[in-house]
């Protein structure tokens, strides 16, 4: 059996990954309170221009405000903290993303597979593909929530609606080149052995296009908790992390620092479920090291 | 033939084969809660006697805030229940406009203002105001002490802070009246739902209710004293107190569905046990404030006393009963809009119907319930820095 490469070089990867995390994180903490007190120092003008965002706390709160509020209580006689509350919130958003990136991601598949056998319906239909991208999100939202309550569905069945309205895109694209990837040889050596069009997709094609499907599924991973987050701001749901930003952007001035505490978990949760994704991908194509 | 799968090192990966399952397995599991609402013990108990229940939706013009105080303590308490009402209450959100989920069929009941829904009618739905909660009008312009605005008048020249989204005829209105023309004597600039233009001084005078926005100044830390502003920081215009009494929160729905006979029972069996509700928040401010705590997200307590008390003073004493529209303040409204041209022509008589709002008082006299509450008396909320 041939030996995996580089055993070492892993064992110090994984020692210097979160090395290079963490730098990256001090690097950006250390520019926004640098920005800050620069700031400060010369009152947001500089050679008589102002500076493009303020720096008063109301502005941009210190970092430490921010960290700090996540483990005060979220309101008085509640022993609730923040972090509590809005990982809590977070929960929610990402199980409406995630419902939202299964059906998107299957949608994504089977039009894929539609496109690769049907060339005039992918010509007929990919424009419309890529309009049903550009139009503004905002716009788009309200009007599946009102279908929904149409259809008598509960709000949340229309953010994950709007999740996997933005999740099938990049899943379409990049599995109809996966599709399209294997080389004409093994194309023909497949014919030569007599093997059908559902034979060709299902022990080539398929197996081939896995790793464009993953590349297609983290950006739907993303996409996906992006779409069930401003899903929210415009469903009745009254749950999830977007209702805790829209709630804390509107009382703004009463803790600036809730805000950025709520977008910063927002952040942390999209990057751990696309993490998931990433280890999926790994048990996936785990025999395939040869990249 | 075999399957395309390359035989290489099998071994060796079992963890992360674990790490993926577990946490996909987590990831569906989290969080089973919070998709539904849950009933109350009160309200299960209240609805106990009922054959079956009648489904209805209200929609509000917001998130859960104690603005809409009456209807979650209506449901918590078990006032829905009592009248055999299944009510789910929607709350609003970014571009949801109330009026509009109401035309579409998707709520029975929507939360709005007498303008903004008049013009929705305008535009050719049939849309009825059967309750005026909010007997008075809650617009604040507030602006720096030391900035000299004393009055509408001295805000020539000022840059004007305004939500638009028709809170700005209000303002409009009383300006020209104080001889101020918000087109060409004044800088109107769109204002956020927070107060942070006025705070920076981006703005010279900038638009607040009295029950949310004036409070959230109140509650924020004054950076050079350290301590919280003071009411004497600032000037506070009170437009009702000018005359410009517009009406704000009442309850609307379609006169196509109130046309049948079984419906308007169903709509004044709600209104009966909203303002039952708002009966409640009047006499038990705290206990109503927690029923809105639970309702809404990360709402700070302090915040949530301090509006409902506003709230509360909108509503109580309510002189013809609570929810009964006033004809003097619905004209007026109505001319204002006139005037700005927002409307085009007044709406015709059955625009409001004071009917249901009439039974519903009447049942609930019977019952014993103070329908004016003439003895109310507001609190005094301390105001908490951050509203916490």
């Amino acid at each position: 059996m041939p030996r995996e490469p580089g055993r070492g070089g892993a064992l110090v990867r994984r020692l210097t990954d979160p090395l290079g995390t963490l730098l990256v994180v001090a690097v950006l903490a250390g520019l926004w309170e640098g920005y800050k007190a620069f700031g400060r120092a010369v009152d947001d003008r500089i050679l008589g221009i102002g500076l493009p965002v303020a720096t008063d706390d109301l502005s941009m709160p210190h970092l430490w405000t921010i960290v700090g509020s996540l483990t005060a209580p979220a309101r008085a006689g509640d022993t609730t903290s923040l972090a509590v509350y809005l990982v809590g919130e977070t929960t929610v958003t990402l199980r409406e993303a995630l419902y939202g990136l299964a059906a998107g991601s299957l949608l994504g598949l089977a039009l894929a597979v539609l496109f690769l056998h049907v060339t005039p319906v992918s010509k007929g239909l990919m424009p419309w593909l890529v309009a049903s991208q550009t139009v503004p999100l905002v716009a788009i939202a309200p009007m599946i929530v009102i279908w929904g309550g149409k259809a008598g569905l509960p709000p949340w069945v229309a953010v994950t609606g709007i999740a996997a309205y933005l999740a099938f895109f990049p899943v379409t694209i990049n599995s109809l080149r996966g599709l399209k990837s294997p080389p004409k040889v093994q194309l023909d050596f497949m014919r030569s052995v007599g093997a059908g069009r559902a034979r060709v997709l299902w022990s080539l094609r398929f197996p081939a296009a896995l790793p464009y499907v993953f590349a297609g599924l983290r950006l739907a991973a993303t996409a996906s908790v992006v779409g069930a987050i401003v899903g929210e701001l415009s469903a009745g749901t009254g749950r999830g992390i977007g209702r805790a930003i829209l709630t804390s952007a509107y009382y703004y001035s009463n803790g600036p620092e809730k805000l950025y505490a709520a977008v910063l978990v927002a952040a942390i949760a999209g990057i751990l479920f696309v993490q998931v994704l990433a280890l999926l991908e790994r048990f996936a194509l785990r025999h395939r090291h040869a990249r | 033939m075999s399957r395309n799968r390359a035989p290489l090192s099998r071994s060796g990966r079992r963890p992360i084969r674990v790490a993926a399952g577990l946490s996909a397995a987590m990831m569906l599991l989290s969080a089973c809660g919070g998709m539904s609402d849950s009933t109350s013990q009160a309200a299960a108990e209240a609805g106990k006697d009922c054959a079956s229940k009648t489904k209805v939706r209200v929609v509000l013009q917001w998130v859960a805030q104690a603005q809409f105080a009456g209807y979650y303590a209506a449901k918590e308490k078990g006032f829905y229940d009592k009248a055999c009402l299944d009510v789910t209450i929607q709350e609003g959100g970014v571009n949801i406009v109330p009026q509009q989920v109401l035309s579409a069929g998707n709520a029975e009941f929507a939360v709005s203002h007498v303008t903004k829904t008049m013009v929705t009618r305008e535009q050719g739905a049939d849309l009825v105001n059967i309750g005026q909660e909010f007997q008075r009008g809650a617009y604040l312009q507030v602006a720096w002490a030391d900035s000299g605005i004393k009055t509408l008048a001295d805000l020539k020249g000022k840059r004007v802070g305004s939500w638009g989204y028709g809170n700005e005829l209000t303002l409009f209105a009383a300006m020209r009246g104080s001889g101020v023309d918000p087109k060409k004597d004044a800088k109107i600039i769109q204002q956020p739902f927070d107060m942070s233009l006025l705070l920076k001084r981006e703005v010279d005078a900038a638009q607040a209710k009295t029950f949310n926005e004036y409070a959230q100044l109140l509650e924020t830390t004054n950076p050079k004293t350290g301590k919280l502003y003071q009411p004497s920081d600032f000037v506070a215009i009170n437009l009702q107190d000018a005359g410009y009494q517009t009406l704000e929160d009442g309850i609307y729905a379609k006169e196509s569905w109130l046309a049948k006979k079984e419906n308007q029972e169903t709509a004044a069996k709600f209104l009966k046990a909203t303002y039952e509700g708002w009966g409640y928040c009047r006499d038990e401010l705290a206990g109503c404030v927690d029923i809105v705590l639970k309702n809404g997200s990360a709402l700070g307590k302090g915040h949530q006393t301090w509006m409902l008390n506003e709230v509360n003073k909108l509503i109580w004493p309510a002189e013809k009963g609570v929810g009964m529209m006033d004809k003097a303040a619905w004209d007026q409204t109505i001319d204002i809009a006139m005037k700005a041209g927002v409307l085009k022509a007044r709406p015709p008589a059955g625009a409001y119907r004071t009917d249901l709002t009439k039974r519903a008082l009447e049942e609930l006299k019977a019952e014993g319930f103070d329908v004016t509450g003439e003895s109310y008396r507001p609190e005094t909320v301390t105001v908490t820095a951050g509203g916490k």
